[in-house]
């Protein structure tokens, strides 16, 4: 018999902190896949957010380094610029991304800095306790919005992926999703894409992949699936939508 | 002939792999805890698997290696 399916290298011995059924594990493992089967995870950096992803530092088995909340594409251009030989990522929530950091992803994509970013969207700031975030659902209920949002009083969700494809500096952006496994399949080839794009000089990319946070939703890792496909993907449909 | 093996402590028993597993041969162990406290989950049928990895494509904790 052979191997058909075995932990990366790339990912540490260190067991991940998420709560049981989080899909950020699954996005962790895709990522750290991906980084060696381009052949470069033994030189790529990565930054990470705040937020649940918060000690993706120690699950990297590559240079990575912290960034203030919001600030990793800010880091990690300055990484890029001093390493231009070396593939440079950021992994971001949606709070950390969409609200706090929204200056410096907008940025960072404009400039056409040639890094990647893995922004995970679970409609919600799981670490501090579920509230409300810019991707947050009309009518969804969290700690903050307990009556379900409210479009008159929080606006609409932003839907980050269609805003940057706007721009000329991004050269890769899609949006997927880790629902099933033919998704999960999907979300490696896209992120595989990204980084390739970065390696072959084209400018930034961004794969946007719809997560779940079954603690923060209120519901079993399977619930919280099923959520997921019913729910964000009407909001946040899946598919490319930057590719030069 | 194919074969899973479950890194049990790694578990945290989310039951991902289970509700994945298209020949249904998964379960989530009894009585049996872990040291973080969760029922692992275990395999009660081995014969049956194909060795599709769909239940380590949706481990988030990495524990299943898959053999064919
Ligand atoms: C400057 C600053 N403001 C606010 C916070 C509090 N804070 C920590 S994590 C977080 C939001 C995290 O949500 P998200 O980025 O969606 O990631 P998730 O936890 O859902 O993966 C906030 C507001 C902080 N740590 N630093
Ligand atoms: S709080 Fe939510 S996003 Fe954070 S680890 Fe738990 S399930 Fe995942
Ligand atoms: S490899 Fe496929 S058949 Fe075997 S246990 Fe995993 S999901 Fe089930
Ligand atoms: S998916 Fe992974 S963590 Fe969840 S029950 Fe199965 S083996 Fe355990």
């Amino acid at each position: 018999m052979a191997v058909v399916f075995q932990k990366t290298s790339m990912l540490t011995d260190a067991p991940f902190h998420y709560c049981p059924g989080c899909t950020h594990g699954i996005i962790h493992r895709l990522v750290a896949e991906v980084l060696d089967e381009l052949g470069v995870g033994e030189t790529a950096i990565g930054v990470a957010p705040v937020g649940c992803a918060v000690f993706a530092y120690n699950y990297f088995n590559c240079d990575m380094m912290e960034a203030a909340h919001g600030r990793a594409p800010a880091c990690a251009t300055g990484a890029k610029r001093v390493h231009p030989d070396k593939v440079v990522f950021t992994y971001q929530g949606d709070g950390d991304l969409a609200s706090i950091g929204a200056a410096e992803i907008v940025h960072a994509a404009a400039r056409g800095e040639k890094i990647t970013t893995i922004f995970v969207n679970n409609a919600i700031y799981g670490m501090t306790g579920g509230q409300m975030a810019p991707t947050s659902l009309p009518g969804q209920i969290t700690t903050t919005s307990p009556y379900g949002r409210n479009t008159e009083v929080c606006g609409f969700p932003v839907n980050m992926s269609e805003m940057l494809s706007q721009l000329n500096g991004p050269a890769y952006i899609e949006r997927v999703s880790v629902h099933d496994v033919k998704n999960v399949v999907r979300a490696k080839q896209a992120i595989k894409k990204a980084f390739q794009a970065q390696i072959d000089g084209k400018g930034f990319s961004m794969v946007e992949v719809l997560s779940t946070c079954p603690t923060n939703w209120g519901m079993t890792p399977q619930e919280a699936l099923k959520w997921l496909e019913e729910n964000m993907i009407p909001q946040f449909p899946l598919g490319v939508y930057k590719e030069v | 002939m194919a074969s899973v093996k479950f890194n049990e402590e790694m578990c945290k028993g989310c039951g991902l792999c289970v509700t994945f597993c298209p020949k249904q041969i998964l379960r989530m162990a009894p009585v049996r805890i872990n040291a973080k406290g969760y029922h692992p989950a275990e395999c009660i049928d081995l014969e049956k698997c194909i060795g599709c990895a769909s239940c380590a494509r949706m481990c988030p904790d990495v524990v299943i290696t898959v053999e064919r």
